[in-house]
């Protein structure tokens, strides 16, 4: 189901069965073109496949932007090992909710693009790992991989075409860190999530010591309409480095809240005024953040001129990131969500890198103290010193994660720490608007 | 130990979900779905995951305490689970899951003394485009109010 109201202005191009009757079912999915781009792509030869995801421009979904058809060019072509594909649905950046209703809505157009990244490198089996709290999008996932191979769309000789694939729904159980493709196989392998050093990259060997493609949901979910369409008309809709689009999730202080699908390239200003329908109460914009919590944040004037891509974000040193939009009105006190984020990311960190490890639980105590009244003016500077020095000095990305934000906050809202340095209680800590108690 | 035949059925189409000799990755997925019918995570339970998929009680052990879902003490019938992460809190999500802690009397992975309601202040669960948000045990509750929380607890006080 759909738990806020579609936008005129989204390109609904992976969405473009949601609100159908039954969206989730085979006999929809089926009528509405299904399997048909698998049907297409197993007439290609792999490097064909590969190419026209190289002209669409696709970049991974799940946060770094990597280019999939680049990607999946990685996977060595005469490995004597099977090869996995795996589907990152460990959806957990705070501020991200996309893939979930990818999966509730359409998990079919998940399983094509499973099917046809398996054509592409020659794999035959493929794991979805989902994260455990959405244990309704596992039975969602589990049904319709029943209904594909009873319709003989999974398993042997699929449709005639020679081609085998087996398709396991997997469940994880709780940690953010599993989202790092890394520390995801090893959860897939029924360990701790603690990431791998890298080379050698999963593309050489992944899952299972073997080469693995492993893509964020949204970014799968994208393949379908680009061998059904054209890698070409994909490309087309994005900007020149980046094709197709993009679900957004815009959430805080916006008067419709939601995930929509749009262009990238679409102007910030016209996503916050006419998508989200403005800052909710009239206010004025204080900060945003473009893709999930580990973003740098951005200021209203630094939005001037900018648009949902990667190229925007990064000339602005933030992020486009997992689409996780979050906005925060003139009422919001940036200490309490410098605080916030960095509970989560000391509450996330799996221990193995000491920077990290000490870094969020530091920072986390420094932050408490500072909202509480008891900070002090070199407090500021050690906040952001602690910061640069996790930063690039861990494993996996969730140092940076928790780093980033951290330092923005701290340059751009200098003055909000010193307004705590009075003594007491946060100064910005006003009635609630929507809770009484 | 015994299990439902259901959860048996479960445990036997993971163990034939990964490649020969790893099937060590049943493990985590068999944890979770077992903790459901048995209410937490036993010794018993432990070392029966061991022995099924081939590794030792330690072993389990390591992996457990690593995954936030995974509990050995048990919780109450009705887990409510109420995200403050920055979505969340941007829409009072705090002040929801303070609203709550009130109410009940109870704090972070406390249970009521009926052992009817435990509640746990969570990080992100996805659904920050609708938040506040809690879960209770699997189910999603989007745009809660605390007129809506009090309503929700009191017909989860009464539920069987």
């Amino acid at each position: 189901m759909l738990y806020n109201e579609p936008s005129p202005l989204e390109t609904r191009v992976l969405t473009r069965r949601f609100g159908l009757p039954n969206s989730a079912s085979i006999e929809t999915y089926l009528a509405d073109d299904g399997y048909q781009a698998f049907l297409k792509a197993s007439k290609m030869t792999p490097e064909q496949i590969i190419e026209e995801v190289k002209i669409s421009n696709l970049r991974g979904r799940g946060g770094a932007g990597f280019p999939t058809g680049m990607k999946w060019s990685f996977v060595p072509r005469n490995s004597p090992k099977p090869k996995y594909i795996v589907v990152n649905g460990d959806e957990s950046e705070p501020g991200t909710c996309k893939d979930r209703v990818l999966i509730e809505n359409d998990p079919h157009q998940l399983i094509e693009g499973v099917l046809i990244a398996g054509l592409a490198v020659d794999a035959h089996v493929g794991y979805i790992y989902i994260r455990g709290e959405y244990r309704y999008l596992i039975e969602i996932t589990e049904k319709a991989i029943a209904e594909a191979y009873a319709r003989g769309w999974l398993g042997k000789n699929i449709q005639g075409t020679g081609f085998d694939f087996e398709l396991y729904a997997h469940t994880g159980a709780g940690a953010y860190e599993c989202g790092e493709e890394s520390a995801l196989l090893e959860s897939l392998e029924g360990k701790r999530g603690i990431p791998r050093i890298r080379p050698p990259f999963p593309a050489v060997s992944g899952a299972f010591q073997s080469p693995t493609v492993l893509n964020n949901v949204e970014t799968f979910c994208a393949v379908p309409p680009i061998i059904r369409d054209g890698g070409a008309a994909f490309a087309a809709l994005g900007v020149p480095k980046a094709g197709g689009t993009k679900l957004t999730c815009l959430t805080g202080h916006v008067n419709k809240p939601g995930v929509y699908e749009l262009k990238l390239g679409f102007p910030v200003k016209q996503m916050i005024d006419e998508v989200g329908g403005g800052i909710r109460m009239g206010r004025k914009l204080k900060a945003f953040i473009p893709g999930g919590s580990s973003c740098p944040v951005l200021t209203a004037a630094e939005l001037e001129g900018a648009t949902m891509d990667y190229d925007s974000m990064s000339q602005r040193k933030t992020m486009l990131g997992s689409g996780g939009v979050i906005i925060m009105d003139e009422e919001t006190c940036m200490v309490k969500a410098a605080l916030r984020i960095m509970r989560f990311y000391a509450h996330e960190s799996c221990g193995w890198c000491i920077p990290c490890r000490e870094g969020t639980t530091w920072l986390r105590k420094i932050l408490v103290r500072f909202h509480e009244g008891g900070g002090t003016k070199s407090d500021i500077n050690l906040i952001g010193d602690l910061a640069k020095n996790m930063l690039g000095r861990t494993f996996c990305p969730l140092g940076d994660a928790a780093a980033m934000p951290t330092i923005s906050i701290v340059e751009k809202f200098r003055h909000e720490f010193e307004d705590h340095l009075n003594g007491k209680p946060c100064p910005y800590e006003h009635a609630s608007d929507l809770v009484t108690a | 130990m015994t299990f439902s035949p259901q959860l048996e059925a479960r445990f036997e189409k993971l163990l034939k979900s990964y490649p020969p000799g790893r099937q060590r990755s049943a493990m985590i997925p068999m944890l979770l779905y077992a903790q459901d019918e048995v209410g937490s995570v036993t010794d018993d339970l432990i070392d029966e995951v061991a022995s099924r998929v081939g590794v030792t009680a330690l072993q389990v052990n390591e992996v457990l305490t690593y995954y936030s879902m995974l509990h050995r003490k048990p919780l109450g019938k009705y887990h409510v689970q109420i995200c403050t992460n920055i979505s969340c809190q941007l829409m009072d999500g705090d002040k929801l899951w303070e609203h709550a802690c009130k109410k009940l009397g109870i704090g972070h992975k406390q249970a009521t003394e009926d052992g009817q309601i435990s509640l746990e202040e969570v990080e992100c669960m996805g659904a920050c485009s609708w938040a506040p948000a809690i879960q209770v045990n699997y189910d999603f509750h989007h745009f809660v109010t605390p007129e809506k929380l009090d309503q929700l607890l009191d017909s989860l006080r009464k539920k069987q």
